[in-house]
């Protein structure tokens, strides 16, 4: 591996570490996909938790959350931003050492996470459920991260900080106060601690940070990636420097203000629920500037995306981004979340954003990024991108569609009363209606699942070592 | 809220909704065509044009924050500021609450003013106590109410507090502790053992007729006093019927000398504040007539 990283060194730029996170966001989108698919056989088929407390749905959801969110989407966000940042600063990273101690750092991270996670060691804050030592380990990479990234920032060559790099940093930085302040907690053992809130402060301050990481991490960090990688891929400039301008303030403005949505008619105050429920309606329009950005630019390369299956993957990525940017604000006014809270549509409504947007936009760049990482002229088999497309839209498709009929039948059966004021379904109704969306959801994550083995035998045939140089440019340039 | 706290709301939102409308309007541009000209920035090959916010975009976005406004104007979110129809969700829920209690009131009363005995057969009863079952008593009793490990069946005859509807009225109503001590030490192993075979010979089981004799008198002197000289139980502080081989926690020899060993602790749960007197009343209607 050294010999061959040595090969493949850029003269400027710090591509091994791009690399090794690259690989790593395969690596672990396949364990976190697959971690999914045996949750969601499991709300099919409870018995496939076999008794054992290690392979129980409470224990292996967070394990699924964690790995696709911090393992899989964390990784793609780091290769994405260290190779950004430095191609559009025109700079090699600040410090070599300090992007490998955030390498492997991450790395430890998640592997704590794989094996405490399972053993049932949580803090049971959604998405924040790994223990005190490994929030001060995320703390320490983090820091070191933001020094990195906004360090190769100062010493740019660029007079001006390209608009992917103000998304990244609002990401970096936010994600930064987020994990702190969500995770304040009192020690007690070294694997047990107790959040310093309590009672509905506590559930605030958690959806303030569970909403923000979607807000920042899975949104900004991701518009930063679309904004290199699809102008770059279309070949055009981007649509308008104006709307970017005014899009990228307006959301990091009014997603921090979101979340108390996810706590509409519970002990919150009214107010908050309130200032919660407007701003996210507001954020309609600066979450759409986006979408439009990255569509927009398309604008006279359309009959590109006949030929380019990496194109696909972007722009359909853009389409999900923006349908479940609309859906998001719907689902925060009151009178239709009395319908949707608590149901699959949540669920739907994730996934649409997790699949269609977030890991179909991180596809579609490592598609694009590998091969350059790798020193090849372009993907082994561009007809393999082309089915793992596809499989992706299929699989996402099936699920989202699935937990609308799911969400929207449990909310209408939970509801439901008749004339003498009983309900007129039993929770166990609802629980029986929802099996075959509970299946549909499953043949439509396994095939999103599937689509990953095909993307993982084409980067390793992509990447290789090749007995013959003679196609490979790069190593044949440095030989 | 404390009103500085309140005063710092009112302005932070304020000045966010203005800070949107300032950052919108001031990159707003009307001439110039689309893809005209770039802004001159090159970053690793990628260019910008300096094209105008779609029109429609800017309405959309314009449309929000008016609708926003005004609904912080109608509604509480400024602070302590109640809004101008002084909504609030507590008052909205107990308004929908009264309005279906009054609803329900009339048919609930007629239902109240008759035995419990009387309705237990009535369809329209049956079919309300079997809802309210599936939503209370079903996540441990079973939607067939044939109870489980640790759960009473109640669809047979063996009332461990009594199947009279009084005394199921008061199960729901107040809930039910039931305390079996763990004997274990106070009597010894050998002792757990002979009385697990005098009670197996209780009902009529294959035992060790040596050890179920010295049962017998360790049973008489310290099981006798909740359980009946005979076994046969105590529906008054609900000690189980131990002839009738209906087992709460398992017949095995195993389970019975775990029970004596550890003891058990069983909890039903007091249902009064959640329902109320006359859905109590229909559910134990429901209960009393799934036994005959």
């Amino acid at each position: 591996m050294s010999e061959l990283n040595a090969a493949l060194e850029h003269p400027v730029y710090n591509y091994r570490v791009v690399r090794q996170f690259a690989v790593m966001t395969v690596v672990w989108g396949i364990v976190g996909m697959l971690v999914g698919v045996l949750i969601a056989a499991q709300l099919a088929w409870p018995q496939l938790g076999f008794d054992l407390p290690w392979l129980q749905y409470g224990r292996l959801r967070p394990l699924h959350t964690n790995a696709v969110i911090f393992a899989f989407g964390g990784c793609a966000l780091f290769a994405t931003s260290y190779y950004i940042v430095q191609r559009t600063c025109q700079v090699r990273l600040l410090s070599d050492k300090l992007a490998a101690v955030t390498f492997w750092g991450w790395q430890l991270v998640i592997l704590s996470a794989a094996i405490t996670l399972p053993l049932g060691i949580t803090t049971s804050k959604e998405y924040a459920e790994l223990e005190w030592p490994i929030d001060l380990l995320i703390t320490f990479v983090w820091v070191v991260y933001a020094i990195v990234f906004f360090g190769t920032i100062l010493k740019r060559k660029t007079p001006h900080i390209y608009v992917a790099n103000w998304f990244l940093g609002a990401f970096i930085i936010a994600v930064a106060l987020l994990h702190v302040i969500n995770s304040l907690e009192m020690p007690v053992t070294l694997t047990k601690s107790y959040s310093v809130y309590a009672g509905t402060v506590d559930a605030m301050v958690q959806w303030w940070y569970g909403h923000n990481a979607v807000g920042f991490f899975l949104t900004a960090g991701f518009l930063g990636m679309m904004y290199y990688f699809v102008p770059k891929q279309a070949g055009r400039p981007v649509y308008s420097y104006r709307l970017s301008i005014v899009h990228f303030w307006a959301l990091v403005a009014v997603y921090i203000w979101a979340g108390p949505h996810h706590l509409h008619y519970t002990a919150l105050p009214d107010w908050a629920q309130s200032l919660g429920m407007v701003m996210s309606l507001i954020l309609l329009a600066p979450s759409w500037g986006g979408m439009i950005n990255g569509m927009m630019t398309l604008s006279g390369a359309w009959d590109k995306l006949r030929t380019d299956p990496i194109l696909r993957f972007l722009v359909v990525s853009l389409s999900f981004y923006g349908m479940s940017t609309f859906e998001g604000p719907m689902m925060s006014i009151k009178t239709v979340n009395a319908l949707s809270h608590y149901t699959d549509w949540t669920i739907g409504h994730v996934h649409s954003g997790a699949l269609g947007w977030v890991a179909m936009i991180s596809i579609g760049s490592l598609y694009h990024l590998i091969p350059i990482l790798f020193g090849k002229q372009q993907m082994y088999s561009l007809s393999l991108i082309n089915t793992h497309f596809w499989m992706s839209t299929i699989g996402t498709v099936l699920y989202i569609a699935s937990m609308w009929v799911n969400g929207i039948m449990q909310g209408l059966m939970w509801r439901a009363y008749n004339q003498d004021g009983t309900l007129t379904y039993s929770f166990a109704e609802a629980v029986e209606a929802s099996f075959p969306g509970y299946v549909v959801r499953l043949i439509g994550g396994a095939i999103f699942f599937s689509g990953m083995l095909v993307m993982a035998y084409n980067v390793y045939m992509t990447t290789r070592p090749e007995k013959d140089t003679q196609d490979s440019p790069a190593l044949a340039a440095t030989a | 809220m404390a009103s500085h706290w309140s005063l710092w709301v009112i302005v932070l939102t304020t000045i966010t909704l203005i800070a949107l409308v300032w950052v919108l309007f001031g990159n707003r541009k009307r001439e110039g065509g689309l893809n005209e000209k770039t802004t001159g920035h090159n970053y690793d090959g990628i260019e910008e044009y300096d094209n105008p916010l779609p029109a429609w975009w800017f309405y959309m976005f314009v449309i929000t924050i008016v609708w926003g406004v005004a609904y912080l104007v109608i509604y509480p979110g400024m602070g302590n500021f109640k809004g101008v129809i002084g909504w609030t969700q507590i008052e909205q829920y107990e308004r929908e609450v009264a309005r279906a209690e009054e609803g329900y009131r009339a048919m609930r009363d007629r239902y109240l003013a008759l035995p419990v005995a009387e309705i237990a057969r009535d369809p329209s009863v049956r079919k309300m106590g079997m809802r309210m079952f599936g939503n209370n008593c079903a996540q441990c009793h079973g939607g067939d109410a044939r109870g489980s490990y640790g759960f009473p069946d109640l669809t047979d005859d063996d009332w461990i507090y009594g199947g009279t509807p009084e005394a199921i009225k008061t199960s729901i109503t107040d809930g039910r502790r039931a305390a079996m001590p763990a004997w274990g030490d106070v009597i010894g192993e050998d002792s757990v053992q002979s009385v697990t075979q005098y009670v197996l010979s209780l009902n009529g089981r294959q035992v060790d007729a040596a050890s179920a004799e010295a049962g017998a008198t360790v049973f008489a002197q310290y099981c006798a006093t909740c359980h009946g000289a005979t076994g046969e139980g105590n529906k008054l502080f609900g000690a189980p019927n131990l002839t009738n081989g209906i087992w709460l926690y398992g017949g095995t020899a195993e389970q019975i000398s775990h029970s004596i060993r550890a003891g058990r602790n069983g909890v039903m749960p007091a249902h009064n504040e959640m329902l109320g007197e006359d859905k109590i009343h229909l559910l134990a209607a429901y209960v009393y007539g799934l036994g005959k």
